[in-house]
């Protein structure tokens, strides 16, 4: 079974523990991963903001990088959404306008192989017990995404529920979007603050020593409120609390 | 006709002053900006929108073939919009068999003024409104006034919106951003000079203010000799008029005035009577949460004895030709107006409806509004971003809109331009004014990541000069951290490690 990473350009450059928490995890499992350096990004930041022929070199070099693998696993939610929902949107849009089936192809190649992080390790691989120890309070927020495109459902928290000294807590609105959604924290700061501020304050509640999503992108922005308000709670991607075993030298 | 004493409408900076418009508003970020800032705007909006949420919830819950009806509600819906034109002319047909007259109205300004033609030939000066969307879309109430008319909503959440010289926030609850206290301070205020007073000694009870707006509007009842009404659904193959509501006050008006004119929009066509019995399910759960609703009235033309004697139809586009046009955004004219959307909605919760520049606030604003008019000023442009794409609206839309497709489809339009319709007539428009800077540096991002090699040696960079890094950013970045921290920038990409342990390359 050859596994591509799409490690995700957020990752990549700002959090580059969850690509190697992600290679230690599946590593751990007995999968062999590739990174294929040719990727970047799926182009989501453009394709939301409306560049949606901005976003097309990005379809078809994401589908070059993974030509050979038998499956894709990216640690997001919203970017292996943005494959699974809107690559074949963006191919049948380019037929539409008569550029012919080159981009609906390279879509077809790629999406049934791609998966968020969860998703695979339950769907693919079979297991809920990834043999993680984890000696936290945690609570999990669904992202969006994760939630409503892609219907991870309860695999996050079946995974979570598995891990060695992990105490999960209940947190309330969990469902309620956290205000990043992309360019939208930047064009509507006041409306995106005001929800991750309403976020932040449900996650204090839950007394958590950390919260935990399957997508950086949304942490970036629940931590940064965090920080900023001063709080202990630590954000931490899902990827991370799955890679962690008792053995210090990691 | 004057308002004494009119005040401001609350609840956002930049509103006009004086009068009940829409007109002129600024973007959606700015008005959502004041909103934010209203602690008492979003506690009376959560408080709202979170009870009929839970609501909602348990009323669809007890359907098990839920999924199925949805799929019938935007199938019916959508094979109707393929064939309007066909299904118009049998409406037509039908209602005027059956003793109407129709109208047919290109835009706000044709349907005004037909409205007000046939006010002024029954020589009235008043006239009585059941609560309609399509009346406030087209400022029917300001056009009637010009001309000497008043209008007297009747619905209770309309009243309140009116006398408080206010504007609809919320489909369903236009009101929605009223707590007790202030509807309280609105009938004490300002009854007495719409008609009867409020009484003496009013408090906040629920029950007495129903008692005070019953008092108020039996008088316009009993008086007006004019009914102005929209409809939730018209019946091509019998020409019937469908309105459901809550209160009655419909019902009065729909049945003892002489004159009945009905303002609807040509999307609200259902072929048959049958198609009514999926609506009739999906609409109430979704937007009040009953399994029924309390009163449907239902009219066909004129009969003997028993209602109006002269019914006029006034069939409205405004638009929404237009919008049939588009491929992608059509759907937009599945909406059954059930405002279950708006009610989810993160965005909605924290802007308040007044943001939104028109009486279609929330998801479904943000998609019809710039279809309706056009993306013809800056406040239509910024509509389609009011989103964070959480996807909860088409989670829970009973005609299943998908609301956050239309709005990425919509933003590609004021991003890079395209083909649209406008007055039946294709047109190309041009990227909106005002998004050139962040064109490039789309451009340059999409250019950065199509050349991992390039995109590498900027991580490099950025890695290097990650102690000189300023917390604060200038510029658009402000946004970000006013409220925020930023992520700090690691020593190593993932790119770089994998290379160095791993051995890739690029």
């Amino acid at each position: 079974m050859r596994v591509g990473l799409f490690v995700t350009c957020v990752n990549d450059s700002l959090y580059p523990r969850t690509g190697r928490a992600v290679v230690a995890l599946l590593e751990r499992l007995g999968v062999q991963v590739d990174f294929p350096m040719a990727q970047s990004c799926c182009g989501q930041p453009m394709f939301n903001t409306g560049y949606r022929h901005q976003t097309e070199p990005l379809v078809r070099r994401y589908a070059a990088a993974f030509r050979d693998h038998d499956h894709i696993v990216a640690p997001s939610g919203s970017c292996a959404a943005m494959v699974r929902d809107n690559y074949p949107r963006i191919g049948a849009r380019a037929e539409a306008e008569g550029r012919g089936t080159e981009l609906s192809e390279a879509a077809a190649s790629v999406v049934p192989k791609t998966y968020e992080l969860t998703e695979f390790l339950v769907d693919v691989l079979g297991v809920t017990d990834v043999g993680a120890y984890f000696p936290h309070t945690v609570t999990y927020h669904p992202t969006c995404h994760g939630l409503r495109v892609l219907g991870l459902g309860d695999r996050p928290r079946r995974l979570l529920e598995r891990v060695e000294g992990l105490e999960l807590r209940e947190l309330e609105g969990a469902e309620e979007c956290c205000g990043f959604g992309g360019t939208f924290a930047v064009k509507n700061p006041a409306v995106s603050s005001a929800m991750g501020s309403d976020k932040s304050r449900a996650i204090a509640r839950t007394g958590a020593e950390a919260v935990c999503t399957v997508d950086n992108s949304c942490l970036m922005h629940i931590g940064g409120v965090l920080a900023r308000e001063g709080s202990p709670v630590r954000p931490v991607h899902i990827a991370e609390i799955l890679a962690g075993t008792k053995d210090p030298a990691r | 006709m004057s308002r004494d004493g009119a005040r401001a409408p609350r609840g956002g900076a930049g509103f006009p002053q004086g009068g009940a418009t829409y007109l002129g508003m600024p973007a959606f970020p700015q008005a959502a900006d004041a909103a934010t800032r209203d602690g008492r705007l979003r506690a009376n909006l959560r408080h709202a929108t979170h009870t009929i949420r839970a609501k909602r919830a348990r009323a669809v819950a007890e359907l098990d073939d839920w999924a199925r009806l949805r799929e019938a509600g935007a199938a019916i819906k959508d094979r109707t919009l393929r064939h309007l034109d066909h299904h118009l002319v049998r409406l037509e047909e039908a209602v005027t068999r059956a003793g109407g007259t129709v109208h047919w109205a290109a835009d706000a300004a044709e349907a005004n003024r037909i409205v007000t033609d046939l006010v002024r030939a029954t020589g009235e000066h008043e006239v009585v409104k059941v609560k309609s969307m399509a009346t406030q879309e087209i400022g029917l109430n300001e056009a009637l006034a010009e001309a000497g008319i008043r209008a007297y909503e009747t619905d209770l959440a309309e009243l309140i919106v009116q006398l408080g010289d206010d504007l609809p926030s919320h489909i369903l609850v236009p009101a929605i951003h009223r707590n007790r206290g202030e509807i309280r301070d609105i009938f004490r205020d300002r009854m007495a000079s719409w008609g009867r007073p409020a009484p003496e000694g009013l408090t906040d009870r629920p029950a007495e203010l129903a008692e005070a707006a019953r008092q108020h509007l039996r008088e316009k009842f009993l008086r007006a000799k004019v009914g102005v009404s929209g409809a939730n659904f018209m019946v091509a193959e019998t020409g019937t008029l469908v309105v459901v509501e809550s209160e009655g006050n419909g019902r009065m008006c729909l049945t003892l005035p002489e004159t009945l004119i009905s303002v609807v929009g040509i999307e609200k066509t259902v072929p048959t009577w049958r198609d009514l019995e999926v609506f009739l399910q999906l609409l109430p759960r979704s937007s009040t949460a009953e399994r029924m609703n309390p009163y449907t009235s239902m009219w066909t033309g004129t009969a003997d004895g028993d209602g109006p004697r002269v019914f006029h139809l006034v069939l409205l586009d405004n638009g929404r030709t237009d919008t049939l046009a588009d491929e992608v955004g059509r759907q937009a004219l599945r909406c059954i107006r059930c405002s279950a959307c708006l009610n989810v909605c993160p965005v909605y919760e924290r802007a308040g409806g007044h943001a939104y520049g028109s009486p279609y606030p929330g998801p479904i604003g943000a998609i019809l509004t710039p279809q309706l008019r056009g993306l013809s000023s800056p406040l239509e442009e910024s509509l389609p971003y009011a989103s964070s794409l959480c996807g909860a609206c088409f989670e829970v839309c009973p005609v299943a809109i998908d609301i956050p497709e239309v709005l990425v489809h919509l933003r590609e339009r004021v991003a890079e331009g395209g083909e649209v319709t406008v007055r039946g007539t294709r047109t190309v428009i041009r990227p909106a004014k005002g998004h050139a800077t962040e064109r490039a540096a789309m451009r340059a991002a999409r250019w950065a990541f199509d050349h991992p090699g390039a995109l590498r040696r900027g991580q490099r960079i950025l890695a290097r000069t990650r102690r000189l890094q300023p917390r604060r950013l200038p510029g658009p970045g402000r946004a970000w951290t006013d409220t925020r921290e930023l992520p700090a920038v690691p020593a190593e990409s993932f790119r770089d490690w994998w290379a160095r342990t791993r051995g890739g390359t690029a």
